[in-house]
Order: structure tokens, then C-alpha cells, then sequence
């Protein structure tokens, strides 16, 4: 029996390789050297959903919600193997909290269709909210496993997983449809294969084409779209208008959460305190960062 | 996330400058392939297009898979137990992930799963995988093995052997070397019979097998029993199944990843690669050549991530209250080191660059003698490309392995003690340059094959048309040093064949292909810094160092440095 698969991507900003010019003195953030890069655990959760392609068959799709931009880690979802990808971008969408988020990627995932698994990472780097998969589980009334390790069985309409818990991990079984998060052990993705690379590179989505009809008058944007779509290179985008939504639900007039204020950290060396490499020191030193917190 | 294709900027800059239009025309048959396969491009912009993605996924690949197991790699090495040999984890995982990412048919055609790329792209790819872990070039850099069965094979043999090389499922082995048969392969014994059934077996010991646990062997044998010399051997190729023993494998200084195997041959069914006789002379020159281009893009690999390990512990480390880098004399050295690199790159993708228009022209030519028509310029022109590659290729194979190895003498000085630990990666790049100067022919070696064409001046109109070009401004008196160490050449070959001393010649020929090396390579840097002006400093001290090496080249030779080899007995007691 094959399994169609929906997995939930982003694009985010590279916090694990912050170059110097990442942070201005002042403590705030210089968007414009920060590479934008595919969610690790994202990255894992397709993966695991090429696994299941490649042992049961199906389809694998890919739904991403954000700026044109976020159109390259689609793209990069079709060099790993994924069947098709769709761009969920609208400026109505900006602004979104995890709330209107998954109010939106679930509307997506209805109109995207006829799936058994929906995979997710985790939680984003950028966020570390974790909550945008559970919410849209509960919004798409389906199951949900979250800090899923290792898929153990997977046979008729039923599904095993394995979960990382706090000190060990348990094993549930679920009905599908499901909606799955994973963790990064879960699996190491593929790379690019050189060919699909290739073969997909000029893939656009609608704002891409967008882009380069300004930059041409003679081209029309309806024809472009047919062209693309005809190649096999169009990536559907889904605007305010393509989905069922309440747009008072989407964006940041959907968000509960509000920013209260933004305070900037300039990190830099401060006092020191020595320790002698005796055993009273090294006594001292661990009842200091006890008292601080740092420890325990 | 890091990426040795796209923080590497020379190489970039290189990249960006390939000048392969042609090349790149004729390899894709003026873009046909398209109608069948969707990965092949439209046109040169997209072959380019198709070759910047292809080369960030191995930059990818090399620097996040990788580097960060080379360590382990090296501590781990190959293992041998009951005949079988087993890689590094870190080495498996790699090449699992290069062959996934459709990488190890690299220069092969299409149709046989390859992504039909010129060399001098996948020369670019072994150097980023050889930086990132050195030994693993000995997997990923065998791909020549495949061209040659393409190239002098049966389609018959192409169909067999190409697809499984191009997907991973096989990896390959060049198997020549045997214990009496090192630099001179002609001495080569073992055995190639014909059985009862009139098939190809092999009998006999191979040794010094880089990967030879491979699964698909090309073997040089002696077909011609009786026979002592090279017009006696032929390929063949072979699976590496239960009728080869792996004896031993070595215990070396460096690429501890790559299994360097000792194989027993058993009576190994075997089938023979194009016609007999032909295997040392024809074939295996051809594939040794290609091998040699691929030691220069590892040597280039390593030392690219040698000066790295320089910079990096130069600027981190601070002495007398500064960072040494501030120091002027290890400045100095870090400046030396880096126009050596940038240099050797330039020189590399210009060899690479003469390779691809070789093989291509040789492409175009068979293809038009199969339409019956005729090639009468091309083939002059492939003359000239094959001298010319005859000469650069050996030449770029022995200044760029030195050069590895000087590089990671340096970048260890740098680090001090603290880079004879084995904590810091410069312990481990040096121990794996020192065999980049030995494998695939010795540096000696390659002075013998680059001798001739340095002789012959081959090079000679190139030089002439380059002399009449006018540089500007500060490059005007580079060029009338080039103009100079030219003179210093031609007077120095003069005088070594007034001469007529073979023996003098033979010693005096590292003289003269270096001499002729520092024009070449001179032309090549003031070319780039006509395009990008930083470039003019790399020139500058390329140039006035050479002009001086040109002078004490030219002293050793002409004041007879080596006379006193004919009393080689008395001195060397």
C-alpha cells in the first residue's frame, strides 16, 4: 500500500553560522548578512517522508509559507525528490503568529489534498516555538506525534512511532491521517541529486514570475505561468484569494501574540574572577555558577 | 552553512572565467540532448548555470559531510579482515552520499548515467573534495577509470561497467603497479592467458593498489607471454570478485581513508579493453594522464586547506603581546603562500582547460570522419592541443605536489609545536601531501615527460604572441620580466644542447621546466590582473620572485652545478 505525504517547510535564517557582520554593535541584527537557509529539522521531516516514498510509494508534497524567497527551499525540496511543492506567500500572510500560521498551513494542506502523513520538523530555528505542527494537527481535527524518532511499523491505515520523551522515549500508535514532527536523529536527509538539480533549477513560483514580467514588458504573466507550468517548473502559489480563509485570521490582524518590546544585547567581556587549580578552586568555581544559575 | 565552492573566491573567480564555449559546444553536440534528458542544458549560459549548482552541491557536500569526519577518517583508516576490506564510517558515509547525489559519473556520457561535464569541472570537484578530506579523493577521483572504459571499451563493455560506476553501486581500481614494476611499468609480469574457451584470465601479484578492494578493476597485463617490454602488455578490465585476494593492505604515512591494497589475481576471468599490445602504450598513457591532472586538483585540494589552517592559527594566535599574523616574517610567508596557491589554481584550470579542447577536438573529429567529412584544421589543431597537453599536464603534476607539500611545511611552521600535535588538521594535510608528489609518477617523473616538450619549445608561438601584446601601467614591467626570464630560457636551453650531454641534460631538465613554468604561469597571472586588479599583487611577486629563481636556474646550468655527478662514487661514501 503506497502513503501521500504533505511536508511543512521554512526557510530561516542561519543562526548557527553567525558571521561577524550579523550583529551590529548596538546589538541589533543585520538581515542582510544573514544567510537564509532550509529549517534543519524540516530538512530531516522531508526526508523522512522520501523514506516512506521509497518503501511504500505515494507522493511526496511540500508546502511552505512565506516571502518569494522561501520559493529557493522549495526549490531545493525538488533536487531531494519531492514531487511537487506549492508557495503559500501573500503580504496578508506577514505579520503571523503561530496561531495564524497554522490557520493558514492547514487551509493549504485541505487544498493540497488526499494525504496520509503530514510531516513537520520539530520547530524552526528561528522560532523555537514548536507549536505551529500541533496547531495545525488540531486545526486539521487529525492525530498528531510530536519528537518523532524512527517510524517503527507502517501497514494498512495504522502507524507506529517512536517519540523522544524526557529521559527515554515511548512508542504510540496512531490512525491516519496523522500529522508527524521529528526531531534531527530521526533521519540524515539526502543531498541534492545532481540530476533533479538540473533538471528543476529555472522551477518559479508566482512572485518569481512576477518579478520577471516587470523586468519585461512584453511578457504577460498568464502565458508565463502556462509556460512554466507546461515544463513542469511552475511552483503553485497560493495567495489570500486561492485559500478558504478569513483574512481578519490571517497576518498580523490574526496573530494574538504581539510583540511588547524588542531589547538588544551587546555581548562583550566583563569581569573576570580567578580560581586557583586546586581542589578548593575548582570547589569555588562550581558553587559560584551554582549560585548563578548557570549550573543545577 | 559553509560551502567550499561558494567561500572559496579565487576559485570562484576562476569559475567565473572559464572560457570553454567551445569545449563545452562540442561536448554537448551543439546542445542536442535536451529532447531526451531534462537535466541537459539548453545552451552554454545554462551549461554554466548546470555547472555552478552541480559544484555548490559538492561544496556542500564537501564542507558539511565531508571535513568534519577527515579526522576520524585518518585516525579510523581502511581495515582488513578475512580478505575483506572495510572503509572508515566516515568514508562510507561520504561516498554514500556523493553517489545518491548522482556525483560519481562525472565526465561520462548521459547515456551511461553520467553527468557528461568537461574535466576541467571535475577538476574543480576534486579539488573541493580533496580539501575537505584528501584520502577520499581516492574514491571520488577515480572516475577516470570509467573514461577509459568509454573511451577504448566495446559498447558492450561501456553498457556493463559504465552504469554501475556512474550510480556508486560499483567503485574501480586502476591496477598497475607490482612490486618490481613501479616508475617503470614496462617490467611489468603478470600474467593474461587465454583459457581453454579462448577467454581472458589474469594470474600474478599487483601491489600499491589505491583501492584495489574496488569492484571493477582495469588491470594491466602481459598478454604477449615471451615478451619483455611495453609492446607486450594489454588491458583488461575485471570484477573484483572472490578469484582476487586482498593479501595485505599498507600501513602509510597519509590518506589513511584510502585502502592501498596488495591483490593476488587467481585465474580471474577477464575481458580485454580495445586492441591488444595496445594497454601501456596507448591506454594507460591516456589514463595516467588524466590520473595526473587529478593529483594536481588534490595536491591544490590540500593546499588550499593547509593555508587556511595558516591564516586562521596566524590570526588567532597572538605572541609578544600581538597576533603573529602582524609579525612581518610570518606575514611574509602567509603572502608566499598564497600567491603559490593562487598561481598553482591558475595553472591548473589552464592545463584542465587545454585537456577538455584535446579530448573535444578528438570528439569532433571522429564525429566528423563519421559523417564523412573532413577535419583538416582540426586536426591540426589537435595536434597542437596534444602537445601542448603533453607538456602542461606533467609540469602542473610536479610543480603543484611540491608545491602541497611546501605549503603544509610552512602552515605547520606557523602553528609551531602546536602543529606537530595531531590536534590541528596541518599534522594530518601534511603527512597526506607527501604522497602527491610520488603516486601517479614521481616528480622526477614528471620533469622526464615535460623535458621533451620544454626542448622542443612547444609553447614557443604562444610565448611570441604574448610578447607582442601590450600590458599597461604597472604591468608593463612585469611583462618585460617575463620578456627577461624568456631570454634567461633560451639562453639556458641553448647551452644545455650545444652540450650534448645526456646525462647533463637530464639533471639540467628541472632547471629548464621550472624556467619554463614561471613564463607560462607569468602570462596566466598578468592575464587574470587585467581583469581584476588585486590580482596585480599575486602577479607582482609570482614575477619578480621568478625573475630571480630564473637567474640561479640559469647559474646552476651554465656554471655546471652538477659536473661533479661524475664523481658521484667518491662523495657519496
Amino acid at each position: 500500500m503506497s502513503y501521500n505525504s504533505i511536508v511543512l517547510v521554512k526557510q530561516v535564517p542561519d543562526t548557527a553560522n553567525l558571521s561577524g557582520e550579523v550583529m551590529r554593535e548596538d546589538g541589533t541584527m543585520n538581515r542582510g548578512k544573514l544567510p537564509a537557509i532550509f529549517n534543519p529539522e524540516d530538512k530531516v521531516a522531508l526526508e523522512v517522508a522520501l523514506q516512506v516514498k521509497d518503501r511504500y510509494g505515494g507522493k511526496v508534497k511540500v508546502i511552505s509559507m512565506g516571502p518569494p524567497k522561501a520559493s529557493d527551499v522549495l526549490r531545493e525540496c525538488l533536487y531531494m525528490g519531492a514531487d511537487e511543492t506549492f508557495l503559500v506567500s501573500d503580504r496578508k500572510f506577514a505579520g503571523a503568529d503561530t496561531q495564524a500560521t497554522s490557520y493558514v498551513i492547514c487551509k493549504a494542506i485541505r487544498k493540497v489534498g488526499d494525504y496520509d502523513l503530514v510531516f513537520a520538523g520539530r520547530q524552526a530555528i528561528d522560532g523555537d516555538t514548536a507549536q505551529v505542527g500541533p496547531q495545525t494537527a488540531e486545526k486539521l481535527g487529525i492525530p498528531q506525534i510530536t519528537y518523532a524518532e524512527e517510524i517503527v511499523d507502517l501497514q494498512d491505515s495504522r502507524i507506529t512511532v517512536k517519540r523522544r520523551i524526557d529521559g527515554g522515549h515511548e512508542v504510540l500508535e496512531s490512525p491516519l491521517p496523522v500529522l508527524i514532527t521529528v526531531i534531527k536523529s530521526a533521519a540524515t536527509p539526502r543531498p541534492f541529486k545532481a540530476k533533479r538539480a538540473m533538471a528543476m533549477k529555472n522551477a518559479r513560483s508566482l512572485p518569481e514570475l512576477d518579478r520577471i514580467t516587470e523586468a519585461n514588458s512584453l511578457l504577460n504573466i498568464e502565458d508565463l505561468k502556462e509556460e512554466y507550468a507546461s515544463n513542469n517548473l511552475y511552483i503553485p502559489t497560493y495567495m489570500v484569494d486561492d485559500l478558504d480563509v478569513d483574512p481578519d485570521r490571517c497576518g498580523l490582524a490574526g496573530s494574538p501574540t504581539k510583540v511588547h518590546k524588542v531589547e538588544y544585547v551587546v555581548l562583550e567581556g566583563g569581569e573576570h574572577e580567578n580560581f586557583e587549580p586546586t581542589k578548593k578552586g575548582i570547589g569555588d568555581l562550581v558553587d559560584k555558577l551554582v549560585h548563578d544559575h548557570i549550573f543545577g | 552553512m559553509p560551502n567550499f565552492f561558494t567561500d572559496n573566491e579565487d576559485l570562484l573567480f576562476h569559475f567565473d572565467n572559464l572560457n570553454i564555449e567551445e569545449s563545452v559546444a562540442i561536448i554537448e553536440d551543439n546542445y542536442r540532448e535536451v529532447q531526451e534528458y531534462p537535466y541537459a542544458p539548453t545552451d552554454y549560459q545554462d551549461a554554466i548555470e548546470n555547472y555552478r549548482l552541480i559544484l555548490g552541491i559538492i561544496g556542500d557536500i564537501a564542507a558539511n559531510v565531508v571535513a568534519p569526519r577527515a579526522a576520524d577518517v585518518d585516525a579510523e583508516g581502511s581495515t582488513l579482515k578475512d580478505g575483506k576490506v572495510t572503509y572508515a564510517e566516515g568514508t562510507r558515509e561520504a561516498f554514500s552520499q556523493l553517489a545518491q547525489a548522482d556525483l560519481m559519473g562525472f565526465t561520462l556520457p548521459r547515456k551511461y548515467g553520467g553527468l557528461n561535464f568537461p574535466v576541467t569541472i571535475y577538476a574543480m570537484a576534486v579539488e573541493m573534495i580533496s580539501r575537505a578530506d584528501a584520502s577520499l579523493m581516492n574514491l571520488f577521483g577515480l572516475q577516470d577509470i570509467g573514461l577509459t572504459i568509454y573511451k577504448y571499451g566495446s559498447d558492450e563493455q561501456r553498457a556493463e561497467f559504465l552504469p554501475k560506476l556512474a550510480n556508486g553501486e560499483c567503485t574501480g581500481a586502476m591496477v598497475l603497479t607490482e612490486p618490481d614494476a613501479g616508475s617503470d611499468l614496462q617490467a611489468i609480469m603478470l600474467q593474461a592467458y587465454q583459457d581453454d574457451k579462448g577467454d581472458w584470465r589474469l594470474r600474478g601479484v599487483k601491489r600499491f593498489i589505491t583501492n584495489g578492494c574496488g569492484d571493477i578493476l582495469l588491470v594491466l597485463a602481459r598478454s604477449e607471454s615471451g615478451t619483455k617490454d611495453a609492446r607486450g602488455l594489454s588491458l583488461f578490465a575485471c570484477y573484483g570478485d572472490d578469484s582476487v585476494k586482498v593479501r595485505r593492505i599498507e600501513n602509510k604515512l597519509g590518506i589513511h581513508g584510502s585502502p592501498t591494497c596488495e591483490l593476488q589475481f587467481n585465474d580471474t576471468p577477464a575481458q580485454l579493453i580495445g586492441k591488444r599490445k595496445f594497454g601501456l602504450i596507448k591506454y594507460v598513457m591516456n589514463l595516467m594522464n588524466g590520473a595526473r591532472l587529478g593529483v594536481s586538483a588534490q595536491s591544490l585540494g590540500i593546499s588550499q586547506a593547509a593555508y587556511e589552517e595558516a591564516l586562521k592559527y596566524a590570526r588567532d594566535r597572538e605572541q609578544f603581546g600581538r597576533r603573529i599574523y602582524d609579525i612581518p616574517v610570518v606575514s611574509n610567508m602567509l603572502i608566499d603562500m598564497r600567491v603559490a596557491l593562487e598561481s598553482n589554481r591558475s595553472l591548473l584550470y589552464s592545463t584542465a582547460r587545454w585537456v577538455d579542447l584535446r579530448e573535444r577536438l578528438e570528439e569532433q573529429i571522429s564525429r566528423l570522419k563519421a559523417e564523412g567529412k573532413a577535419a583538416n584544421e582540426l586536426n591540426a589543431r589537435l595536434k597542437e592541443a596534444t602537445r601542448i597537453t603533453a607538456l602542461l599536464t606533467p609540469i602542473t603534476k610536479y610543480l603543484l605536489s611540491e608545491s602541497a607539500n611546501r605549503i603544509c611545511y610552512d602552515s605547520l611552521q606557523i602553528h609551531g609545536g602546536t602543529g606537530y600535535m595531531k590536534e590541528f588538521d596541518i599534522e594530518r594535510l601534511a603527512r597526506d601531501a607527501r604522497i602527491t608528489n610520488i603516486y601517479e609518477g614521481t616528480s622526477q617523473l614528471q620533469i622526464v615527460a615535460a623535458t621533451g616538450g620544454v626542448i622542443n619549445d612547444v609553447l614557443v608561438t604562444y610565448f611570441e604572441k604574448k610578447e607582442e601584446y601590450v600590458y599597461k601601467g604597472v604591468l608593463t614591467k612585469l611583462a618585460d620580466h617575463l620578456k627577461e626570464i624568456r631570454q634567461i630560457f633560451l639562453e639556458s636551453l641553448k647551452y644545455v644542447i650545444d652540450k650534448q650531454d645526456k646525462y647533463f641534460q637530464d639533471v639540467a631538465a628541472k632547471e629548464l621546466v621550472e624556467l619554463y613554468s614561471f613564463i607560462y604561469t607569468g602570462y596566466l597571472l598578468l592575464d587574470e590582473a587585467e581583469i581584476e586588479s588585486r590580482k596585480v599583487f599575486i602577479a607582482n611577486r609570482y614575477i619578480v620572485s621568478a625573475l630571480a629563481r630564473a637567474t640561479s636556474h640559469a647559474d646552476a646550468i651554465k656554471n655546471e652545478h652538477f659536473s661533479d655527478l661524475l664523481h658521484a662514487d667518491e662523495i657519496l661514501i
